[in-house]
């Protein structure tokens, strides 16, 4: 995580931003290559899987069954991990977070740590915060060290560096560490990264991290990875600090049997990923000393209080929607504004952020249902975008919005289909207006004004000369019954 | 400090507020156990299917597989680690003598400043179980299998299992770790990798690059 965040009062809508980087073909290459290799690897492994189906319904059960009792299984993660001799912390939103964790950090006596990739601590602009207060972070995944070093923003959940190329990540190392002689291969940039941290592994003493999986049964905290610098950032530290969204609570250990199936084969097309860690607490003689865990709602149980898109918080960060999305793989991730883009993103920033930015997000879809197919706890994203994008209808015309030129037109339409006679009268109107804007193969090619909109990218057929109740009833008469 | 118990407060309210109330623990646990789990639990292969298996997806990841009886344990590991120049390895406490050949110097974790660990060539541990089929092995605090940071910090990782605890699936595994599900564990498959880079999956970022893995026959 760099130092700049996505501003929500500040990105511009999903629509202006997609403009401009649908001109930046070499990030396009960039993202297709990745996605179309990481959806073929997913493929193979959910394909070799007969009973990846059932797999997927219980995982949408457990969800289902443990946000109904959100407060319950809290309160018993919460009880067990302080038990196992874990301090647990409550915030209510982002800003309430980062002071915990800045004051947690300054507690441990460190004025710098080690992070292992957490999209929650990008959710809440953590590095910017410990920052302002004289920390020093140190990203240890990959690809969060090249979004840190090239001042770059996240542009998918599980590999937020997938826009840029070999290439452009050796330009980046060789500034940043002073390479001058670093090669471009994938193990060379790895290696220079393996040589980087080590020394920080090894010296910083409080290490901050997020999680997949809270086990509420035993107060234990799972940490899925691949390279082993979450390994590190969980085991050396003498203090570790977890951030968790309320919703990562699982009810059982042994429903890690279904999470550890799903997440991997969805994430990176793998039978299982390198690395996953679980620890209770504070274990003596392995691991730190200290550990604290932050939970927080930062609006989740906003999203939980709405039983239409409560399913938004089933989502256990894995990224295939992201990948399979047509209109992500079109624009990558920046155009969504927020550290969760895709599909995944379109539903979830707006009500993170409370509908207050993000409404263009919605409508960054064509409701293809792709993403609902490969999810692996069966989110049905198309249909909690249909019913985001009725609440930002209800949301624009309240008082003065209720006079804006689409509320005011679909009023009208409203008022002509609710008589016949009036629906009628406005064919025929239609029929008559539209007549000098035909061409002779029966087109429309421009219309004025904002319908204009619409003859931009497509053109119009011209109404047909007769209706169907038309035709009918002249039928009727021509039978003589 | 924030005011944790305000917070705490609030966020469960809210919670609350938008779940309705909260049900008793006997209820929850009964809907906890009507949860539908149709997919696979059990082995469907014999134990020479999950030990064919288990090697299989281990090559996949680039690790290297080799078979032993129990007598001929101390002999492979003088071999493998001879082939990989080895000299210098820690092993956690509870490691069986007969296993350790003569000639290999072999450090014994005492659990304190891990730079005596980070100076090692490699390491030596047993395992709690592996699983066939995602070729994953599960470490935990236990004898033979020590603390975390000792399979993480060496940049070799040479790992012995025994036939008898190979499963096929994850939740046989999950099954037979419940026991120990306070212990602090660890799932590897393979030598540490990434896959950040164009998607392209290589070995080897922070943990052990290079994994041997003897299977030990009874």
């Amino acid at each position: 995580m760099s130092l700049i965040t996505f501003d929500p009062a500040r990105v511009p809508t999903f629509q202006v931003a997609a403009k401009s980087l649908l001109g930046d073909t070499q990030m396009r290459k960039n993202v297709r290559h990745a996605t179309d290799v990481i959806q073929n690897k997913r493929a193979i492994v959910v394909n070799e899987m007969s009973d990846w189906q059932q797999l997927r319904e219980s995982g949408r059960q457990i969800k289902e069954h443990t946000l109904r009792h959100l407060g319950f299984y809290l309160q018993q993660f919460e009880e067990n991990c302080t038990k196992a001799g874990g301090v647990v912390h409550w915030a209510r939103d982002a800003a309430e977070a980062r002071e915990i964790v800045i004051d947690l950090v300054k507690q441990s006596g460190s004025n710098e740590v080690i992070k292992i990739k957490s999209m929650t601590t990008e959710e809440i602009g953590l590095n910017k915060g410990l920052e302002a207060h004289g920390i020093r972070a140190y990203e240890t995944d990959l690809a969060e060290l090249i979004i840190q070093m090239g001042n770059d923003l996240p542009s998918h959940i599980v590999v937020p560096a997938l826009h840029k190329n070999r290439q452009q990540i050796r330009e980046i190392f060789k500034r940043e560490m002073n390479l001058p002689d670093l090669g471009d291969q994938p193990a060379d940039l790895a290696e220079a990264a393996r040589m980087f941290l080590r020394e920080k592994f090894l010296r910083v003493k409080t290490g901050v991290s997020g999680a997949n999986f809270l086990i509420a049964e035993t107060g234990g905290v799972c940490v899925v990875e691949s390279e082993g610098n979450g390994r590190m950032c969980l085991t050396l530290p003498e203090t570790l600090i977890t951030i968790a969204g309320v919703e990562k609570v699982i009810p059982r250990y042994q429903d890690l049997e279904v999470f550890a199936q799903l997440l991997p084969r969805s994430a990176t097309g793998e039978r299982m990923n390198p690395y996953t860690s679980i620890w209770t607490g504070v274990h003596p003689t392995d691991g730190p000393r200290t550990f604290h865990i932050v939970l927080m709602d930062n609006a989740r149980t906003k999203i939980l209080a709405d039983e239409e898109s409560r399913q938004t918080l089933a989502c256990i960060r894995c990224g295939a929607c992201q990948n399979i999305c047509p209109v992500y793989r079109q624009t990558g991730g920046h155009a969504y504004g927020s550290v969760y883009a895709g599909p995944i993103g379109a539903i979830l920033t707006p009500q993170l952020q409370e509908m207050h930015s993000g409404q263009s997000l919605p409508y960054a879809s064509s409701l293809c249902g792709a993403c609902y197919e490969v999810c692996p706890v069966k989110i049905n994203i198309p249909e909690i975008l249909i019913h985001l994008r009725h609440k930002v209808v209800e949301q624009n015309t309240q008082g003065f919005g209720a006079l804006n030129p689409e509320a005011l037109a679909m009023k009208a339409m409203a008022m002509l289909f609710m008589s016949e006679s009036r629906f009628r009268a406005a064919q025929r109107m239609g029929r008559m207006a539209e007549r000098p804007l035909v061409n002779k193969a029966g087109w429309v090619t421009w219309l004025p004004g904002l319908l204009g909109g619409w003859t931009q990218v497509r053109d119009l057929h011209e109404m047909p000369k007769q209706t169907f109740r038309e035709w009918f009833e002249q039928r009727g008469a021509i039978d003589g019954k | 400090m924030a005011n944790s118990a305000a917070a705490r407060t609030e966020v469960l309210r809210r919670i609350r507020v938008a779940t309705g109330p909260a049900s008793d623990r006997a209820a929850i646990e009964a809907e906890w156990s009507g949860i539908e789990r149709a997919y696979k639990h059990v082995a469907s292969i014999d134990q020479e299917g999950r030990l064919h298996q288990l090697e299989d997806r281990l090559r996949d990841y680039d690790a290297g597989v080799y078979r032993s009886t129990r007598a001929g344990v101390a002999a492979l590991v003088e071999r493998i680690l001879g082939e990989r120049g080895k000299q210098t390895m820690a092993v956690p406490s509870g490691i069986p003598a007969e296993w350790l050949p003569a000639d290999v110097k072999f450090i014994e974790d005492t659990r304190g400043d891990v730079s005596g660990i980070d100076g090692c060539e490699g390491v030596l541990t047993s395992a709690t179980l592996a699983i066939a089929e995602t070729g994953t092995i599960v470490l935990q605090d236990a004898p033979g299998q020590g603390r975390r940071a000792v399979t993480l910090l060496p940049d070799y990782h040479l790992c012995l299992v025994h036939a008898a605890n190979i499963v096929q699936t994850v939740p046989e595994a999950i099954a037979l770790l419940q026991p120990t599900a306070h212990l602090a564990t660890t799932f590897f498959s393979g030598p540490s990798a990434t896959a950040d880079i164009e998607m392209t999956r290589i070995k080897g970022v922070h943990g052990p690059r290079f994994v041997d893995v003897i299977l030990i026959l009874d």
